[in-house]
């Protein structure tokens, strides 16, 4: 206490005004009665105990002994890795094709005229696009064995970059090796957790997948319906008036595809294009069955409404249809796709494109450019067969004229997708067995958040005749009359 | 060795990756022990497993993970920290217009939209990035064999854009490809097969495989990847990436977990991501970690339900591509079987690269390869083409033919890439009638060892495993980062320098993929000049300054 005392003469020494709250703290101390000092020094060391002591008692009386612990393992039993498929699922046995996939081609031992690939401009089988692979093979041999940021970046593929760019009358594109990986990668890279797409109902599977990467909200329209995409947008415009502030961090996109792999139908870009000024929505497309089939040159949907390319954010299309190679790309603004080169999964973190396939691509693009009549001679073709199968007994075809790949679907359906399906596979098979080579459209039933009705794809391609095409549509009717009855 | 710089050599399981100096005195001892003996020892091991002992259990080797001296990460954050300033202070000049921004813009029409990227989001790639940019994405005009050309580029505007200059860098020794058993080649007799494929096929399919995708060829390939892999059934895909994130969602789903090593591949994370799974991950090859993580597991189940998980799916990877670790498989294999977890066990840089016959972990570690529940592999790197491959008992590849994302909506495999790995495996395997594949791999292996032990006695400090082709050499500093690569391309090496975000912030490498291509001439050189260059203390300082000015300069 004495020492206590020294200490408050010292500070009153050192300082004054305030020391003096101390002392007559010091002397309060003295004067307060000794329950009074018991009862606080109890207050305070409950306190300390109460910081101190763990918060949840309830957790330590539950926790496990070893033994208990042993006994859970012991007991727990996995499901089996993968369930058994049975050995007659209708997608476990291939069609096996022997020989290239090209327009006469070999299904399971018969020779068929191919409705069913989609080498639209007849690509596959151009000499001109063989030899230049093999001459970049004799350069370069096949693989790249690496990324592009790791020495994987060979001069074909800035080549083809430069190509596409031009073609599609776009500042910058860049290729992915893997054309189901391209839009899928694109999605993430821009649109992040919080963010809004606006996505089309019928929207292919590796868009799905993009957007649930890309770990934003996902707003769904009803397919082409250009009235519900904008009752959604105005939902938002509602929602952002509530919370301006956070309004103006949210990104908002609309993913569509130009003509539907799904549905074979266009989507409605120009209305799309007002839409996207009105509500400051940008717009990714995805053209996979559009690029090198619509347009005067091929360029696709854009061109084909005559909408300028720079109104739409990012194009991306794979190089596996109507240019019959193996790969994928995105093109549009250099602001825009440059930010790919570090944040497009696909493109960081996977061995390029080999030089070989680049080059294939390079010819192919040449090709179009050269014979711009091609795709007039595309379009035409599909238009009659569009018309050709009109009328079918039993099926109906679902897609516009236009479409380079219909569907043909039951008009009645059983009411069960697997008697469906073996109608229409039986279809196939009856047609195949006559030389025309068909497929059904394939999908994961469980995975697609929409899944289209079971249907037979029909592809049309320029190498088709019209003999052939009429023969087919013949094939079709035959059989549809024979099994659908 | 120094008293500064401790030898840590992760013997035991305790030893984890950056796991503090425990008892660094008595592993400097044991380390320097194995260092010397390593290569005998194992050399012997190698000959042992040239027979026919395809199951015999071999010398795992140890992963080392050495700690820098305390003065190079004190170094290392300062060097971080002078950079970030400074492009703080960079952005002040370019807000107030002193400095141009050569940064691409948005559209005029456009401006009133939500900014399509965050400025913070941007930062780094403006600021730190852009300074070394021409380290990466180098474009390369030849095959990606032990030596190729290299396109010289020059910038106007300090890495903003580039422009080729059309001259090329010639014979310059490739230490950045993953061309591990020189499968990387052009000579036509080899490649005689191949170009037939093309000729007949072209080099689309036009299809996915579930349609009319699946050509005679695609199921060649799967049989004989299955004969060489010793397991029941495989399927091939076209892209490595996409095998793990295509098919991983089709094998787990809501309602199972997945334990995932701290630095599996972005592709294997996409795919546990888009499965729905939970995802916990543990620990860089630590087996308590692991341990700890599946007891926990199975004794609380799922997260407030607490109904017990449908499955435990592990993933790991065979080689870690940045760290050069060899998974510990035996470990693994234990706890999988005590737990009953399933294993997923990704070879992308494996395969081929270690055990005696080039098939992979398994073999390196005398495992049977049946054991593993998931083999999963790419054909870019050992095999120089380009896809994947998912190997193992019949049940599970007839559920990925009918499930796999990748069979469904993806277009099958180029038919001469197809050839290509065909011809590779057969090689490997000697079914071509050679030996050139058993040479390859003894080749690769004794690069390997040359390349890490040399660079070990010099006293740089290397992370990974002593069999492992991938050999990464701890640069550290940002500043070094830029200097070393353009250092080594000066004197015709390409070697390829990840550091953050790719690594952790103060680990900063370059990495050297060595290939049965290599000669020792090369290796040679690739050392010399290493040593010339990095050994100097003084150019620590000379880097960190010539980093600063690099812009101004």
């Amino acid at each position: 206490m004495k020492h206590a005392h020294a200490q408050s003469r010292d500070s009153v020494k050192m300082a004054a005004g305030q020391q003096w709250v101390l002392v007559e703290m010091v002397q309060a101390f003295y004067e307060a009665p000794a329950y009074h000092l018991i009862l606080e020094g109890i207050l305070i060391l409950w306190i300390i105990r109460l910081l101190f002591s763990k918060t949840y008692k309830l957790q330590e009386r539950s926790d496990l002994t070893e033994k208990e612990k042993e006994e859970l393992i012991e007991e727990w039993q996995p499901e089996p890795l993968v369930p058994p498929v049975s050995k007659d699922h209708p997608s476990l046995n291939y069609d096996v094709v022997t020989g290239p996939p090209s327009h006469k081609i070999i299904v399971n031992g018969k020779e068929c005229i191919n409705f069913a690939s989609f080498n639209f401009l007849g690509l596959l089988d151009s000499e001109r696009v063989k030899l230049k692979a093999l001459l970049s093979l004799k350069k370069y041999g096949v693989g790249t064995c690496g990324p592009r940021g790791f020495y994987g970046t060979f001069d074909v593929h800035l080549e083809l970059e430069e190509r596409l760019a031009k073609f599609m009358r776009t500042e910058e594109a860049i290729i992915y090796s893997y054309g189901f990986a391209t839009i899928a990668s694109a999605i993430p890279a821009y649109s992040k957790r919080g963010d809004i797409i606006f996505v089309d109902e019928a929207a292919c599977f590796s868009i799905q997948k993009g957007l649930q990467a890309s770990r934003s909200f996902v707003k769904h329209f009803k397919h082409n319906d250009m009235e519900d995409l904008e009752r959604l947008l105005k939902e938002q415009e509602i929602e952002d008036q509530k919370n301006p502030r956070k309004a103006r961090v949210i990104r908002r996109f609309i993913v569509v595809e130009g003509l539907y792999i799904n549905t074979a139908d266009i989507c409605p870009l120009p209305d799309l294009v007002k839409l996207k000024y009105k509500y400051k929505v940008r717009i990714f497309l995805e053209e996979s069955m559009s690029f090198g089939v619509l347009g005067e040159h091929g360029r696709g949907v854009t061109e084909h409404f005559g909408v300028n390319i720079d109104d739409i954010d990012l194009i991306s299309a794979n190089m596996e249809n109507a240019l019959a190679s193996i790969g994928g790309f995105c093109c549009g603004r250099s602001f825009v796709i440059d930010h790919q080169r570090l944040s497009g999964q696909g493109y960081c973190f996977s061995a390029s494109l080999p030089p070989m396939l680049a080059s294939a691509a390079i010819e192919a693009l040449n090709i179009m450019e050269e014979d711009p009549g091609i795709f007039r001679v595309l379009q035409d073709k599909c238009k009659h067969v569009h018309k050709a199968l009109q009328g079918t007994p039993g099926l109906k075809v679902v897609g516009e004229p236009l479409a380079p790949a219909l569907h043909l679907q039951l008009e009645n359906s059983t009411g069960s997708r697997t008697n469906d399906l073996k109608l229409l596979r039986a279809i196939v098979d009856y047609s195949m067995d006559r030389q025309i080579a068909l497929t059904l459209a394939r999908y994961l039933e469980k995975e697609e958040r929409f899944l289209p009705p079971p249907s037979i794809r029909v592809v049309v391609t320029v190498e088709q005749t019209q003999e052939e095409i009429e023969r087919a549509a013949q094939c079709i009717r035959e059989a549809a009359v024979k099994i659908l009855k | 060795m120094t008293s500064l710089k401790y030898r840590r050599v992760n013997v035991s399981d305790e030893h984890h990756l950056r796991n503090g100096a425990l008892k660094a005195h008595s592993d400097l001892k044991q380390g320097s022990n194995n260092l010397k003996n390593g290569y005998h020892v194992t050399e012997k091991v190698q000959k042992n497993g040239n027979g026919d002992s395809f199951y015999q259990p071999r010398v795992r080797g140890e992963d080392s993970f050495e700690e820098a001296p305390m003065y190079v990460a004190v170094m290392t954050y300062m060097g971080y920290g002078i950079v970030i300033l400074f492009g703080y202070f960079r952005d002040f000049l370019r807000a107030v217009g002193l400095e141009k921004c050569h940064q691409a813009q948005e559209r005029e029409e456009q401006k009133d939209f939500v900014p399509l990227y965050q400025d913070f989001e941007n930062f780094y790639k403006r600021n730190l990035y852009m300074r070394v940019r021409d380290n990466w994405n180098r474009p390369i005009c030849s095959l990606p064999g032990p030596v190729f050309d290299v396109m010289e580029r020059v910038s106007d505007d300090y890495n903003w854009t580039f422009r080729l200059t059309g001259k090329t860098i010639e014979n310059v020794i490739n230490m950045g490809s993953y061309n591990y058993l020189g499968f990387a080649e052009n000579n036509v007799d080899f490649l005689k097969t191949v170009a037939e494929e093309t000729r007949q096929y072209g080099v689309g399919v036009c299809s996915t495989r579930q349609e009319l995708g699946n050509l005679s060829i695609h199921e060649k390939l799967e049989r004989l990847v299955a004969e060489f892999l010793g397991v029941e059934s495989a399927m091939a895909f076209g892209m490595g990436f996409a095998t793990n994130s295509m098919n991983i969602p089709a094998l787990v789903g809501k309602g199972c977990l997945i334990l995932s090593d701290e630095l599996n591949h972005t592709s294997l994370i996409l795919g546990a991501r888009l499965s729905g799974a939970t995802i916990r991950v543990f620990k860089h090859n630590n087996m308590q970690s692991l341990e700890k993580l599946l007891k926990e597991a199975i004794c609380s189940g799922q997260p407030r339900t607490h109904r017990g998980w449908k499955k435990i799916l592990i993933m790991v990877e065979g080689i870690y591509s940045m760290e050069g670790s060899l998974v510990r498989l035996p470990e693994i294999l234990a706890l999988k079987k005590k737990y009953k977890a399933y294993l997923y066990l990704d070879e992308a840089h494996s395969i081929g690269a270690v055990g005696p016959t080039g098939r992979g972990v398994t073999e390196h570690f005398g495992v049977d390869p049946n054991e593993v529940d998931v083999l999963m592999g790419t054909f870019t790197k050992s095999f120089g083409a380009t896809g994947g491959y998912i190997a193992g008992k019949k049940e599970l590849v007839d559920y990925l033919r009918s499930h796999s994302h990748s069979a469904v909506y993806a277009t099958a495999m180029s038919p001469p890439v197809v050839e290509q790995i065909i011809r590779a495996i057969k090689c490997i395997m000697g079914v071509d009638g050679t030996t050139e594949g058993k040479q390859q791999i003894r080749q690769l292996s004794e690069n390997t060892r040359y390349l890490r032990s040399r660079l070990k006695e010099m006293g740089f400090i290397i992370y990974g495993n002593q069999d492992s082709p991938v050999v990464p050499l701890l640069l550290y500093l940002p500043g070094k980062v830029g200097a070393f690569s353009r250092a080594m391309l000066k004197r015709k090496i390409g070697v390829v320098v990840v550091g953050f975000p790719a690594t952790p912030i103060a680990e900063a490498r370059a990495r050297f993929c060595v290939s049965a291509a290599h000669t020792r001439e090369m290796l040679d050189k690739v050392i010399n000049y290493n040593t010339q260059h990095l050994t100097d203390l003084s150019y620590l300082l000379w880097y960190s300054f010539v980093f600063f000015l690099n812009c101004y300069s």
